[in-house]
């Protein structure tokens, strides 16, 4: 077994402990989990688990009551803002897909670019040769090239999906978590939408959480199951999917 | 860098407007001063200083479409910022008075000679210099929507909450301005203006250089905010209004956008009051008054909010008609504009500009759609073949 110190070394992020409640209600009951560099996790569980809070923690949108949330071995999240923490490498996809609709597919890329993200830097921006080719190589990424002068709000619930993906991904994070990517989707989408995440976990961590069990299947990575706020099991699908507590209190009902 | 963020702010329909307030800056004072009174092209004065005001106006409108329209920021109180570049320019013009007042005291303003008042206070020292007053009705409109953005934005304040402190914050104003120990001479206000920069006020080329100046004014602050909103931060602008939460998490700082936005936004409201009160002749703490920052949305949403253009025509538009209705059927104003605002929220939510903008659009695609169905041109026309592929 290794020792803490060693296990939270090696983390990209690492939780531990970690409570929160809402007027007394225990959304996040010390949570502890741990990803690595490079890991795809899913996070499975019912409604009410504790899945969007925990997001919402390492984010920073939500202030944990206790516990600790530290990313990259030493930086302490639970102090920073949801700018930093995006700054910092953390990258957002949101359950309902939120993308700017009355900008083209182009330019929500180009405002999710990791570059200089102040008043007077974007008022002078200028696009250069180097970021169009980065844009253009998101856009045959997430399969929308011959869409980029469109609006996003004249995308399809699946296409935007993956324009969110994008914009995370034009974000360089270290880290993406994604909030039910396949909610809404047709099987077809479905299924593309875990060739992509497989694909963009190749260079970075990705979280995913998820409802629909065929697609984590799919995905074939490490299970961390929540329920009530804390971990239930984790492990490969099959292992979680035949623990008695995960199917008592998720597969079960 | 600089002349990268110029240029991309004249696009077609930014040029036009301009070149037509160019136009109008010229034209109107030389027709008010260059033909007999009797001719036909001859533009009164009572009529020049009539449309300077509508200019001023619609140079507030587009301050508050600037926070409104693109960043989503409904304010109920730009009116206070208006009133507080007037006041500067105000003082400014009290203290070119000199000895001519009244009382006929060097040092002090009448007000303040029969409130018994010794000596100036502190906060009107400098106001004598054209430049300070002028940085001041900059600075002072500025300051104030520096530190009130800065508590409302950094506490998170957004929507109906933002709007009632605002409209709260030009209230509190008009109570202060309105105790005659504050100094900005009260119930009264500042008036009985002789001179600007050596020139009388009341002198017909004087008014002729106010007009002027305040189409000018317009044109450049239309010029800044087209820079901004058409810069990549313009661009962050609308996502703050469509999606904030979105913004926040790919990395920007909304406060501080929201901050920049809404302090351009005051000083350009400042600049359209220190034009205003020459024009008219008066500042008072009625300026201040919650219904005229209410006026200013109207103008604004009748003109088409997002549109930069747009409530520069809507404010235009709304004051001739309040100018018209108030001299043929002075109790009918109120509710007319009453009626205009529930018309345009029903009928023209994109108001008149964003109506016409987003008929024009839909009439090219409709167009572009005919013409790829026929086979045409195929190459030119992208948006209309994807939206054929993807059926």
């Amino acid at each position: 077994m290794n020792t803490i110190a060693e296990t939270r070394a090696k983390s990209l992020l690492y939780l531990e402990d970690v409570s929160v409640s809402f007027d007394g209600f225990k959304a996040i009951n010390s949570l502890s989990l741990v990803v690595e560099p490079g890991e795809l996790r899913a996070i499975i569980g019912p409604n009410g688990a504790g899945k969007t809070t925990m997001m919402d923690i390492i984010t920073g949108k939500t202030r944990p009551d206790t516990g600790k949330v530290i990313f990259e071995e030493m930086i302490d999240l639970t102090k920073k803002d949801e700018a930093d923490i995006a700054q910092l490498g953390i990258g957002r996809k949101f359950q309902k897909p939120t993308v700017f609709e009355s900008h083209t597919v182009w330019d929500n890329l180009e405002l999710a670019l990791n570059r200089s993200r102040g008043v007077f830097a974007t008022l002078f921006y200028t696009l250069t040769a180097e970021d169009k080719a980065r844009i253009e190589e998101i856009l045959t990424t997430i399969r929308l090239t011959h869409r980029k002068d469109e609006y996003a709000a004249n995308l399809s619930h699946g296409q935007k999906q993956w324009l969110e993906i994008g914009m995370l991904l034009a974000q360089e994070p270290k880290l993406l978590l994604v909030d039910e990517p396949v909610a809404g989707m047709t099987d077809a989408e479905t299924a593309e939408t875990a060739v992509l995440l497989r694909e963009i976990a190749k260079t970075r961590s990705v979280v995913v959480v998820e409802h629909d069990m065929g697609f984590v299947r799919d995905l074939g990575v490490k299970v961390t199951c929540l329920a009530e706020g804390s971990v239930l099991a984790e492990g490969s699908i099959d292992f979680v999917s035949s623990d008695p507590k995960v199917i008592e209190n998720y597969l079960g009902r | 860098m600089i002349t990268g963020f110029i240029l991309r702010a004249l696009e077609g329909k930014i040029v036009v407007a301009v070149g037509i307030l160019l136009a109008v800056a010229i034209i109107v004072p030389a027709l008010n001063l260059l033909t007999p009174p009797d001719s036909a092209l001859h533009i009164p004065t009572y009529a020049m200083a009539l449309m300077g005001k509508y200019l001023c106006y619609a140079l507030l409108a587009l301050a508050l479409d600037l926070v409104w329209g693109y960043c989503g920021i409904l304010s109920l109180g730009h009116g206070a910022f208006f009133a507080l570049g007037g006041y500067a320019m105000g003082m400014y013009l009290m203290r070119q008075i000199g000895s001519r007042g009244v009382y006929g005291n060097p040092d002090l303003p009448d007000f303040m000679v029969f409130l018994n008042w010794k000596e100036l206070p502190w906060f009107w020292y400098g106001f004598d210099m054209f430049p300070f007053a002028m940085a001041m009705v900059l600075i002072v409109p500025g300051l104030l929507a520096f530190v009130f953005g800065w508590f409302a934005f950094r506490s998170r304040v957004n929507g109906v909450y933002l709007s009632i402190i605002t409209q709260a914050m030009t209230y509190a104003l008009m109570l202060a301005f309105f105790r005659n120990d504050m100094g900005f001479g009260g119930n009264n206000g500042l008036t009985d203006f002789k001179d600007i920069l050596g020139f009388q006020v009341q002198a017909g080329g004087t008014r002729a250089v106010l007009f002027a100046m305040s189409a000018i004014m317009l044109a450049l602050c239309l010029i800044v905010a087209s820079a901004i909103t058409r810069s990549k931060f313009g661009k962050v602008l609308v996502g703050v209004r469509d999606a904030e939460s979105r913004v926040r998490f790919l990395g920007f700082r909304v406060e501080n956008i929201k901050l920049f936005t809404f302090v351009v936004s005051a000083m350009f409201a400042g600049i359209a009051g220190a034009l205003f009160v020459p024009q008219v002749g008066i500042i008072n703490p009625g300026e201040f008054a919650p219904a005229n920052s209410i006026e200013v949305v109207v103008w604004t949403a009748v003109g088409g909010r997002g549109t930069l253009i747009g409530p520069i025509i809507g404010a235009i538009l709304v004051n001739a008609g309040k100018s018209y209705f108030t001299g043929a059927f002075p109790e009918f104003w109120l509710f007319a504009l009453g009626g205009l605002f529930i018309a345009v929220t029903l009928f023209l939510p994109k108001g008149i500009v964003g109506t016409i903008q987003h008929g024009w659009n839909a009439r090219k695609a409709l167009k572009a759609a005919a013409d790829a169905e026929k086979g045409r041109d195929a190459g030119a026309l992208p948006a209309a073949q994807q939206a054929q592929a993807a059926e």
